[in-house]
């Protein structure tokens, strides 16, 4: 069966039609439109998710925030880290539209509900991986993102812009990174080849399963929130970071990459998606060290949300009663 | 249960002689603070130079149900574009 923009629950709703005919138009559903229920659950899971990975993703990246190398890598990744903190921030709002509410959000994040995603549960060993994470985790971060950026969800396309305007600079900074250690000392050459060892499969593990075996992928297209498939986007990203790897004189761990003229993009080996699945499920290196970080900087944090809101009511009576 | 602060929408304007314009919502105890969370959140690349912020709940927005009724009679008034009016070729200046 063909899946469409209006599911069969709703054949016979009056606003279905013109729901379809702004996809079809590729005019943005805006929050207060009429839209299916499957496709408002939809982007709420997927945006809010979207918003935990970018909270989560802060975590293997603070510990080397003191151990950075010189005060520029210093900033650049305080700077770094604040952006993420902001692309949670769009996310949440963007989801909120939909009509969740924050806290909704991430209770479920900290209850283990719902899900952010899985390269977050890798460890950052060494000050390689920082350098990995921009170049690779960032790179095919943007990859997704500049596809959702033609999202057919208003809020989401616009917080994506912003987002993949903003995240250039995180790709670039962990390339700079992966160039200084590539022409450093015999060791830190060493460093930059492990970290890559360790974080190419599970960066094409983002991109999620083989088309036909994701389970949202068909209605997601019709819906136009995913205009891309899977491993449309996972060899676009190849293709662009292979060459970026050689000019590093790095090794890509994949024995069978390589370039097929023929089809015009690399081919490569066979990726293991039992790992995913099982760091999805929540037995990935970090998983139980990620979200206990969170949950302890949530419960932590606690106190000083109450009294910050205990002082504006406080002001607000003063100023009532003045 | 976590429980929100209040919503507040933030308008920024870009540089002087622009209008703010909407770039986003925020969640903050008062308006102090949305204030300076909006300027870490919306303005880390000096996006802009003046901030506004509006507690969410008080804006008041049309239906979309109404779109048709309220806009589409603009369609038919043709008359209030210049380019609706017809001047000879050999006049200037209009």
């Amino acid at each position: 069966m063909k899946v469409t923009a209006i599911p069969p629950e709703h054949a016979s709703d009056p606003q279905a039609p013109a729901f379809a005919a702004k996809l079809d138009a590729e005019t943005k559903i805006e929050p207060k439109d009429w839209m299916p229920d499957g496709y408002r659950k939809t982007l709420i899971r997927q945006i809010s998710q979207h918003a935990h990975s970018e909270l989560v993703g802060m975590l293997p990246e603070r510990n080397w925030l003191t151990r950075a190398p010189s005060l520029r890598r210093k900033l650049q990744l305080l700077a770094k880290i604040q952006d993420e903190a902001g692309h949670a921030l769009y996310l949440y709002s963007a989801a909120e539209t939909l009509g969740t509410s924050r806290a909704e959000m991430l209770d479920a994040l900290h209850e283990g509900r719902a899900k952010y995603a899985h390269i977050f549960n890798y460890p950052a060993l060494t000050w390689a991986d920082i350098g990995i994470i921009g170049w690779l985790v960032d790179g095919a971060a943007i990859i997704n993102q500049i596809m959702l950026c033609r999202c057919s969800y208003g809020p989401y396309a616009r917080a994506m812009e912003r987002i993949c305007r903003e995240e250039s600079f995180h790709q670039r900074q962990g390339f700079e990174i992966m160039v200084s250690l590539s022409r450093g000392t015999a060791e830190q050459r060493r460093m930059a080849q492990d970290a890559l060892y360790r974080w190419w499969w599970p960066a094409l593990m983002m991109f999620g399963p083989h088309d036909g075996k994701s389970t949202n992928s068909a209605q997601s297209s019709a819906w136009k929130i995913k205009r891309q498939s899977n491993d449309e986007l996972r060899q676009q990203f190849i293709d662009m970071t292979v060459p970026q790897a050689d000019f590093l004189k790095l090794t890509v761990p994949d024995p069978e990459l390589r370039w097929n003229e023929a089809r015009g993009h690399y081919d490569f080996g066979p990726i293991d998606f039992d790992e995913l699945m099982r760091v999805v499920a929540g037995d990935g290196p970090c998983n139980r060290e990620r979200l206990g970080a969170r949950v302890k900087a949530h419960d932590d944090g606690a106190w000083v949300r109450e009294a910050a809101m205990a002082h504006a009511v406080k002001r607000q009576a003063r100023a009532k009663a003045a | 249960m976590t429980e929100d602060w209040p919503l507040w929408e933030v308008f920024v304007r870009g540089r002087q002689g622009l209008s703010h314009k909407h770039v986003g919502s925020l969640h903050a105890p008062d308006a102090e603070m949305a204030v300076q969370n909006a300027r870490d959140v919306y303005t880390r690349r000096r996006e802009g130079e003046s901030i506004w912020v509006v507690r969410s709940s008080d804006i008041v927005a049309s239906d979309p149900n109404d779109k048709g009724s309220l806009f589409d009679p603009a369609d038919a008034k043709v008359y209030r574009h210049p380019t609706f009016y017809i001047v000879p070729d050999e006049v200037e200046g209009l």
